[in-house]
C-alpha cells in the first residue's frame, strides 16, 4: 500500500517539479510586462514609441551578411549607407555629395563628418573595410552576388576568390571614398543605398563572430537613426534613437519596439486590439476587404514578377506557336482578381516602377507584345494551337504543372490548369514539392512547366532581364538565344538611350520567344496605424522610420 | 532492481545513437541543403559556406564529428540564425515551451483524471454525456482552431488577454488551453473507460461486499488501478507537451522550441534538426523510463526480472 501511495506521489511530484521548473521564470517576465507591452497611454506621454511587427526573427542583422527583407528592414533603421532612398528619391546619407567623372568610370563620394553610435568617428576607411568584408569569400555572405551588378573594378572577381587588393574602392582621406567602375553604371548611386553597402565598424564586427555582434546590444555599433538596445531570440528587439546619428535632430521617435510574429492572423488581431502599429503583412483573406475599406492599408508595387517556366529542352515546347498559345490562353486579370492583393497582370517581364532614359515608365512604354491581360486572345490561342497541329488540343500530350507547396501557388496553378483545359482542351496534372526540393528539381530541369518568381534589388530592368541570358544560374527554362545574350551584354556596357533601347529590344525578343509565361507583377502590402506618421519605404520595399513620428 | 536500471540506461543510450544516426542519414538524403536559395549563391561563396560549417568533409567524418560534439553537449552552430548555436536556441526556447507545457500538463492531470472518474461513476447520466461530448470535441477540433478562436474572442472581441507572447499571466491562458485541449480530452476518456473496466472487476465487488465505504472503494481501489493506462499515456505526453507545439507557438508568437521541429526541416538547418530531435528523444526516453518505474510501484503484479 505504501508503495502505491509512493507511486502516486512520485508521478505527481514528477509532473509538478517539471511544471514548477517551468514556472519560475514567468514572474520575471510579469514584472517587466507594463513596459514591455505598451498600449496607447501606458508609456510616458513624452516618449514617442510604436510597436512594429518585424515578421520572422531575422537570420542576421549584420549588413554584410543579411540577405532577407526582415533583416533588411531592421538594418535600414540601425545603419545608414552613403545615400538613403525613400519612395524612389535619393537623399544624401553619410555622403554629403558625389561626383561622377566624365567617362562615368569614377564616382567620388564626399563624406560628411559623422559618428558611430559609440561616439567614435566614421570614416571612408570604414566603408572600404566593410565592402571588402562583404565580397570576401571568407565572410561567406550569401548576398555577395550583388557585387556583380555594381560593376566595381575587381569586385565580383574578389567574390570569386581573386585578390581583394585589386578592388577599385579606396579612401584617399577620411572623408573621401573613390569607387572605380568597369563600365559606366547609371544606377550605381541608388544601388549603394542598399543594406549590403552600409558600413560596419571593424572593432565591433570582430567582437562577435559571424554577425553575432549585431544582435548583441553590448557590441552592436551602428551609424543609423536608431541603435539596438535589446534583442531576444524569437521574441523581439528594441531600438532607441541614436543620439550620435548625424541627422539626429530629424529623428522624432524615441523608441521602436519590434516583435517577431510570423503568423499574419495573430499580428492582425494584435493590430486590431492596438498592441501593434505597423504590420508588414496581413492574412491573405483580409486583403480584399482592407483594400476596399481601410485607408490605413497600403498596397505598393514590388519590383518583381511571378511567372511560369517552359522547359525549353523538351520536344513538347519546341514549337513557338505552342508556347504562345499556352501564354495567350491564360487570363491574367482573373488570376489577379482571385489573388486579390492588387497584383498587376503581366504581359512582359519588367514590372512597373523603372524609368527609362526619357523618364518614361519602362513597363508602360514596353507595351504588351500582343499578349492580352484578359481573356480576349483565346481565339488566337486556339488558332495557334491548331496551326501547330493540335486542333482543340487533340493529340497534345498531358503535361505537369509544378510548383512549390503553398496555398497561393496552388491557387494560381489550379486556375491555369482550368484555363488550359477550357480554352485549349489541354489536360495537365498538378504537382507540388516542398520548397527546397523544388529548388533542386527546377535547377536540374526536371520539370515540364514550373513556377518562377523574381524580385530585383536595384533600379534597372537589367536586374530582371539578365536572368534569362544563357550563362545565368537562374535561367531555369534553359532559354538560349545568342541575340538575347548580345543585347544584354551591350546593355551592361552602355548608358542612357543605348542602354534602354537594348533592354526594350531584349524584352521584345523574350516575349516573342516566350521561354516563360508571365503571370503578374508582385505587390507588397502594409497595414499602419494612423498614429504612426511620416514613415516611408524604399522602392525595393525596405521600410524607413527615420522621419516617422507619433500623431498626438 | 539495480541491474534492471543499468540495462535500461544502456538500452536508452543505444536508442539515442540509433535515432541520431537515422535522423542524420535521412536529413542528408533529402534534396536541397542549408544554402539552397531562390537566387543561387556564387560558387566560391558556397564553397566558403560549406567549408565554414565543415559540410565539405566526407559524410562519415561529418557524422563522427557530430557525435563527438554530442557527447560534450555541443550541438553546433545554427545555419538559419547566423552567429547563434543550437544550444542557444534550446536554452532560449525551452523555458517558454516548458512553462506553457507544464501548466498544460497540470491542467490535463488535475482536470482530466477527475472528469474521467466522475464520468465513469455517472455512466449514461447527463454529466457523463456532457463530459464525453466535450472530450470528443477536444479530440476532434485541431489545436490551431482552438488557438485561433481563443485569440479571436478573448484577445480580439473581449480584450481580456494579449494576442501574442507571454508577457502577462493572462497571456498563458490561450496557449495553455490550446495545447491542453487534445490531451485533456484524451485523458478524461481514457480514465473513464479504464475506470469502467476496473469497476466491473471482482475485487471491487468484494470490497463493496465487505462493506467498505463507497469513498474507500473508489478512492483506494478503483482509481489507483484505473490510473495505469493513464500513466502510460501521460509519461510520454509530458515529453511531447513540454517540448512545445509548432502550431500553438506559431499562432501565439511564443518563442519556444516547438517551432524549430518544423522550421529547421524546411530550412535544412541540419544542426537544429539534429539538436531538437536528440533533445526530444532524450526527454522522451527519460519519461518512458519514469513510467516504467511508476508501474512497478503502482501495480505489484508488474515485477522486473532481476539478475538474469
Amino acid at each position: 500500500m505504501k508503495k502505491r501511495i509512493l507511486a502516486i506521489v512520485m508521478v505527481l511530484a514528477m509532473i509538478l517539479s517539471l511544471s514548477l521548473a517551468g514556472c519560475t521564470k514567468p514572474a520575471e517576465t510579469t514584472t517587466a510586462a507594463p513596459t514591455e507591452a505598451p498600449t496607447e497611454g501606458v508609456e510616458p506621454a513624452d516618449e514617442a514609441v510604436f510597436n512594429w511587427n518585424v515578421g520572422a526573427d531575422p537570420k542576421t542583422i549584420d549588413p554584410c551578411l543579411n540577405g532577407a527583407s526582415d533583416g533588411g528592414d531592421v538594418i535600414n533603421q540601425t545603419f545608414e549607407g552613403l545615400v538613403r532612398e525613400k519612395s524612389g528619391v535619393i537623399y544624401p546619407g553619410i555622403a554629403e555629395s558625389w561626383d561622377v567623372s566624365e567617362d562615368g568610370l569614377t564616382v567620388t563620394f564626399n563624406l560628411r563628418e559623422s559618428k558611430w553610435s559609440d561616439g567614435s568617428p566614421l570614416t571612408a576607411h570604414d566603408f572600404v573595410y566593410s565592402w571588402k568584408r562583404g565580397m570576401d569569400p571568407a565572410t561567406a555572405s550569401e548576398y555577395s552576388w550583388i557585387w556583380e551588378y555594381t560593376n566595381i573594378v575587381g569586385a565580383y572577381a574578389a567574390v570569386e576568390g581573386e585578390s581583394l587588393d585589386a578592388v577599385g574602392v579606396s579612401a584617399p582621406d577620411d572623408n573621401t571614398l573613390v569607387v572605380q567602375l568597369e563600365t559606366p553604371t547609371d544606377y550605381i548611386v541608388s544601388l549603394l543605398s542598399f543594406y549590403h553597402f552600409m558600413p560596419t565598424k571593424q572593432s565591433a564586427v570582430e567582437a562577435g563572430a559571424d554577425g553575432a555582434w549585431a544582435k548583441d546590444p553590448a557590441n552592436a555599433v551602428s551609424n543609423g537613426p536608431f541603435k539596438l538596445t535589446a534583442y531576444t531570440i524569437g521574441e523581439g528587439l528594441t531600438l532607441v534613437k541614436n543620439e550620435n546619428y548625424w541627422n539626429a535632430d530629424a529623428v522624432k521617435l524615441d523608441r521602436i519596439e519590434g516583435k517577431f510574429i510570423d503568423e499574419a492572423s495573430t499580428a492582425y488581431q494584435a493590430y486590431q486590439s492596438g498592441e501593434l502599429d505597423f504590420l508588414p503583412d496581413v492574412p491573405a483573406a483580409e486583403i480584399p476587404s482592407l483594400i476596399a475599406e481601410d485607408p490605413n492599408f497600403y498596397v505598393f508595387p514590388l519590383l518583381g514578377t511571378y511567372y511560369y517556366n517552359f522547359n525549353m529542352d523538351l520536344e513538347l515546347f519546341q514549337d513557338p506557336k505552342v508556347r504562345r498559345a499556352l501564354t495567350l490562353a491564360v487570363d491574367r486579370e482573373m488570376i489577379c482578381e482571385t489573388m486579390g492583393s492588387g497584383q498587376v497582370p503581366a504581359a512582359g517581364f519588367v514590372p512597373p516602377g523603372f524609368l527609362d532614359h526619357e523618364g518614361n515608365d519602362f513597363f508602360e512604354t514596353a507595351g504588351t507584345y500582343g499578349i492580352a491581360t484578359d481573356d480576349s486572345k483565346i481565339a488566337e490561342a486556339q488558332q495557334l494551337l491548331a496551326e501547330a497541329g493540335y486542333p482543340n488540343g487533340e493529340g497534345f500530350p498531358e503535361f505537369t504543372i509544378m510548383y512549390n507547396t503553398s496555398e497561393g501557388h496552388q491557387l494560381v496553378a489550379e486556375l491555369i490548369q482550368e484555363m488550359f483545359k477550357t480554352n485549349l482542351g489541354i489536360n495537365t496534372k498538378l504537382e507540388n514539392q516542398e520548397w527546397a526540393v523544388f529548388q533542386d528539381t527546377r535547377k536540374a530541369g526536371d520539370y515540364e512547366l514550373s513556377r518562377g518568381g523574381w524580385l530585383t534589388d536595384f533600379m534597372d530592368p537589367m536586374g530582371l532581364l539578365s536572368i534569362f541570358t544563357s550563362e545565368n544560374a537562374y535561367n531555369d527554362p534553359n532559354y538560349y538565344n545568342e541575340a538575347y545574350d548580345t543585347l544584354l551584354s551591350s546593355a551592361a556596357k552602355t548608358r542612357g538611350a543605348e542602354h534602354f533601347e537594348a533592354l526594350y529590344e531584349a524584352q521584345e525578343m523574350l516575349m516573342t520567344d516566350l521561354p516563360i509565361i508571365p503571370i503578374y507583377h508582385y505587390t507588397d502590402v502594409m497595414l499602419v496605424s494612423p498614429r504612426l506618421q511620416g514613415w516611408d519605404r524604399s522602392v525595393l520595399g525596405t521600410v524607413d522610420f527615420s522621419g516617422a513620428s507619433i500623431a498626438e | 532492481m539495480k541491474t534492471y536500471y543499468l540495462k535500461r540506461i544502456f538500452s536508452m543510450l543505444i536508442t539515442i545513437i540509433l535515432i541520431t544516426t537515422l535522423t542524420f542519414a535521412m536529413m542528408h538524403s533529402i534534396p536541397g541543403g542549408p544554402f539552397t536559395r531562390e537566387r543561387p549563391v556564387p560558387d566560391e561563396i558556397l564553397r566558403a559556406l560549406n567549408a565554414k560549417y565543415n559540410l565539405d568533409d566526407p559524410i562519415i567524418i561529418q557524422y563522427l564529428n557530430y557525435m563527438k560534439g554530442l557527447i560534450t553537449f555541443d550541438l553546433g552552430p545554427s545555419y538559419s540564425k547566423i552567429g547563434t548555436t543550437v544550444n542557444d536556441l534550446i536554452y532560449s526556447g525551452f523555458p517558454s515551451s516548458a512553462k506553457v507545457g507544464g501548466l498544460a500538463t497540470i491542467l490535463i492531470v488535475v482536470l482530466g483524471i477527475p472528469l474521467g472518474v466522475i464520468s465513469a461513476l455517472k455512466q449514461n447520466k447527463p454529466i457523463d454525456y456532457f463530459v464525453m461530448f466535450m472530450a470528443t470535441l477536444g479530440i476532434t477540433v485541431p489545436s490551431f482552431v482552438i488557438a485561433t478562436l481563443i485569440i479571436y474572442f478573448f484577445a480580439g472581441k473581449l480584450g481580456w488577454i494579449p494576442s501574442f507572447g507571454l508577457s502577462t499571466p493572462a497571456s498563458y491562458i490561450g496557449p495553455v488551453l490550446a495545447l491542453a485541449g487534445y490531451s485533456l480530452s484524451f485523458v478524461s476518456r481514457l480514465t473513464r473507460s479504464s475506470m469502467l473496466e476496473v469497476l466491473r472487476q471482482d475485487y471491487i465487488r468484494t470490497a463493496r461486499a465487505n462493506g467498505l465505504t463507497e469513498l474507500s472503494v473508489i478512492g483506494r481501489h478503483a482509481v489507483k488501478n484505473a490510473l495505469i493506462p493513464v500513466v502510460t499515456y501521460v509519461g510520454p505526453m509530458i515529453a511531447a507537451i513540454l517540448t512545445g507545439s509548432f502550431v500553438v507557438e506559431k499562432i501565439f508568437a511564443i518563442n519556444g522550441i516547438g517551432r524549430y521541429f518544423v522550421e529547421s526541416v524546411s530550412n535544412r538547418d541540419y544542426t537544429t534538426i539534429m539538436g531538437v530531435t536528440v533533445f526530444y528523444a532524450v526527454f522522451y526516453l527519460i519519461m518512458v523510463f519514469f513510467v516504467d518505474v511508476a508501474y512497478a510501484l503502482l501495480d505489484p503484479r508488474i515485477k522486473f526480472k532481476e539478475g538474469k
